[in-house]
């Protein structure tokens, strides 16, 4: 029982990481159609950010992480809202062409980053009360699992009060199920574009941060390998849909730690790769209906 | 005589580049040694298979309009499969290149069928999961087949002395020529052919395809099988080349998004252009890093020499520029200067 108790909740903080990431590339494919390869380099982006500033402030792990978090969000946002504003938006009218102008940026700033701080892996500032364990039904689970957890939700519960609140969130919901009806009323849609991708960049070096908490360290090959789990859980969970994502991505996570214990270690991906095949069979259009709510 | 004009170019070039390993000339810059020598042609053999690996994805993605992630598994599939026939189960060479062959039709046409049934960006994912579901397998190293992270060593007893050795490769840099050749034939007699007309229609406009009443699952089928049993056929030739063995590289996602760079620099839907880019893309790609160890380089201030160190920078910065502003990629550039020049002569310039 404590082992499920300590998979479940593990598979959860692996959910949100996948959310966070998954919820950004989801609005950004259901508003823009553009498929964001980039998005995993800002999420390495960010935890490297994150990283580096922790190393020059003093302080405790606790200030470290929080301080080095702060500037990680932001120069994720910064670094997304830019790529949208000088890359992106200037080829609108070339959709095949912004996807691989994102592949070029991922290809590109993977290497930068190999290229500062080199292949190793570096230790990320983690506060003890992180690493100790809370006991939940007799199982001894780690700290960082429930702050994962606490802060996809947060940001599952912001984006949607923010999608659904805000004038700019019906904007974008409006965008997302006709981008040319919102245009012919006279809104211009391009600055929720990058309102989007500046959003996205944040929640992805959020992810980033988190993954370095997760996982105690940082290393460059970071984005791309949770990137592609973020895709699938996208897919599944239907373009778009805020909502969906994080059902597949809790999905997702659960399904991959469940089959990597209780059948064999591997085997969990090969699980989740089965499972996209099955619900693009069953379901061509993923599990929700194309509709940001 | 357009017709002669368009046979005898290719013939012209692969001639041309039949005889460079009995050239002992000197190409400073690009290469380090003389064409002759054993490095010079390692390399060269390498840049052909990619010219040729890039052609077998612009089959796909230029020709038919398919966007696939995983085009790396079939590539991989070969590279591993022959590996493991070879080293592991201690196969001869010929049944060991049956089974690969086999697979190689297999795996796709079961996998493609499948993937088929979703379009557009579906179909990219589900790709792309395939080949992470490949790479999962090669890096868990079931039965310690695969070698994990490590890669596999390649067992040479089964393979022909002739393609063996230093002093051999050139016999290994004409085997390259002659998988590049073979793919460009293939894909020119494939895009040619009756059912090639119907892949490029199904790129244009695949509801009309369905309209006049064919199954445009059916061709798409045909195009992924022939392209990735290509690819397959591509890592062979790619693990014999290199000669040291599989590595794991090649099942990356990342692999794929550098065949996507190649076939995007060269330009989509052009024979030409894939070869090019795939040939060029290598190129730079290993000689961007010798470059960076070069004095010239180390002397440059840490701001501009850190990002010139990484050719996946280069080549990814390079790749972003291309598509801003030379969209149809390097074939189209040859029809631009014709059209400035005819502009600039019709307004009378001498220049």
């Amino acid at each position: 029982m404590s082992t499920f108790v300590l998979l479940t909740v593990t598979g959860l903080g692996l959910g949100a990481m996948y959310f966070l990431i998954a919820s950004g590339l989801s609005l950004i494919y259901g508003l823009m159609g553009v498929l964001n390869f980039a998005h995993g380099a800002f999420l390495t982006v960010g935890a490297y950010s994150t990283w580096w500033v922790s190393t020059h402030v003093g302080g405790g792990a606790g200030t470290k992480l929080l301080v080095g978090a702060v500037a990680g969000l932001a120069v994720g946002a910064v670094l997304a809202g830019l790529v949208e504003l000088v890359l992106i938006r200037p080829l609108y009218r070339r959709p095949v062409e912004q996807v691989l102008v994102t592949v070029g940026l991922a290809l590109a700033l993977g290497a930068l980053v190999e290229a500062i701080w080199g292949f190793d892996s570096r230790p990320f500032p983690v506060p003890a009360w992180m690493i100790d364990t809370t006991t939940v039904l007799g199982a001894r689970i780690p700290n960082d699992r429930f702050v994962e957890i606490a802060c996809a939700a947060l940001v599952l519960g912001g984006l949607t009060a923010f999608l659904r609140f805000t004038r700019y969130g019906l904007i974008i919901r409006a965008g997302v199920e006709n981008r040319a009806m919102v245009t012919a009323l006279g809104i211009d849609v391009r600055r929720a574009f990058t309102l989007v991708f500046a959003l996205g960049g944040l929640v992805a070096a959020l992810a980033g941060v988190l993954s370095g908490v997760y996982f105690g360290a940082v290393d460059p090959g970071r984005g791309t390998s949770l990137l592609i789990f973020a895709f699938i859980v996208v897919v599944i969970g239907g373009f778009g849909s805020i909502g969906g994502t994080a059902v597949a991505a809790v999905v997702v996570g659960l399904i991959q730690q469940y089959a990597n214990y209780y059948a064999s270690s591997g085997l969990g991906d090969l699980a989740v790769v089965l499972l996209l095949a099955l619900v693009l069979l069953a379901r061509p259009h993923g599990l929700s209906p194309k509709v940001a709510h | 005589m357009r017709k002669r004009l368009a046979l005898a170019v290719p013939l012209v070039l692969l001639a041309v580049l039949a005889v460079v390993p009995q050239l002992s000339v000197d190409v400073p810059l690009v290469f380090n040694g003389s064409l002759d020598s054993p490095g010079t042609l390692g390399l060269l053999a390498l840049c052909l298979v990619f010219a040729g690996v890039a052609l077998t994805y612009d089959l796909l993605f230029g020709f038919t309009g398919l966007l696939s992630f995983g085009h790396a598994l079939y590539f991989a599939l070969g590279v591993y499969l022959t590996a493991i026939a070879l080293t592991k189960w201690e196969w001869g060479l010929v049944p060991s290149l049956l089974v690969v062959a086999a697979a190689g039709i297999l795996v796709p046409l079961l996998l493609g069928a499948i993937s088929l049934r979703v379009g557009g960006i579906a179909f990219a994912m589900v790709t792309l999961a395939f080949a992470q579901a490949g790479q999962v397998l090669v890096q868990k190293n079931p039965g310690n087949l695969t070698g994990g992270e490590e890669g596999l060593g390649l067992n040479y007893d089964a393979i022909p002395d002739a393609l063996v050795g230093v002093v051999n490769t050139k016999h290994l840099y004409w085997l390259a020529l002659a998988y590049a050749a073979f793919v460009f034939v293939v894909v020119r007699w494939a895009v040619g052919s009756s059912p090639g007309h119907v892949l490029q229609a199904i790129r244009e406009n695949e509801q009309r395809v369905e309209v006049i009443g064919l199954s445009p699952f059916r061709f798409k089928l045909l195009a992924f099988v022939l392209a990735s049993f290509l690819a397959t056929l591509g890592g062979v030739v790619w693990l014999l080349v290199l000669g040291t063995g599989a590595t794991p590289q090649v099942t990356t996602a990342n692999f794929t998004l550098t065949l996507l760079v190649m076939v995007v620099i060269g330009g989509a839907g052009t024979r030409y252009g894939a070869l090019l880019g795939g040939f060029l893309y290598t190129l730079l790609d290993q000689r961007l890093g010798s470059l960076a160890g070069s004095s010239q380089v180390q002397d440059l201030p840490n701001v501009i020499r850190t990002p010139l160190s990484e050719p996946l920078f280069i080549l990814g910065t390079l790749f972003v520029l291309l598509v801003f502003f030379v969209p149809g990629g390097l074939a189209s550039l040859g029809g631009r200067l014709r059209h400035l020049r005819r502009s600039a002569g019709l307004e009378g310039g001498a220049r």
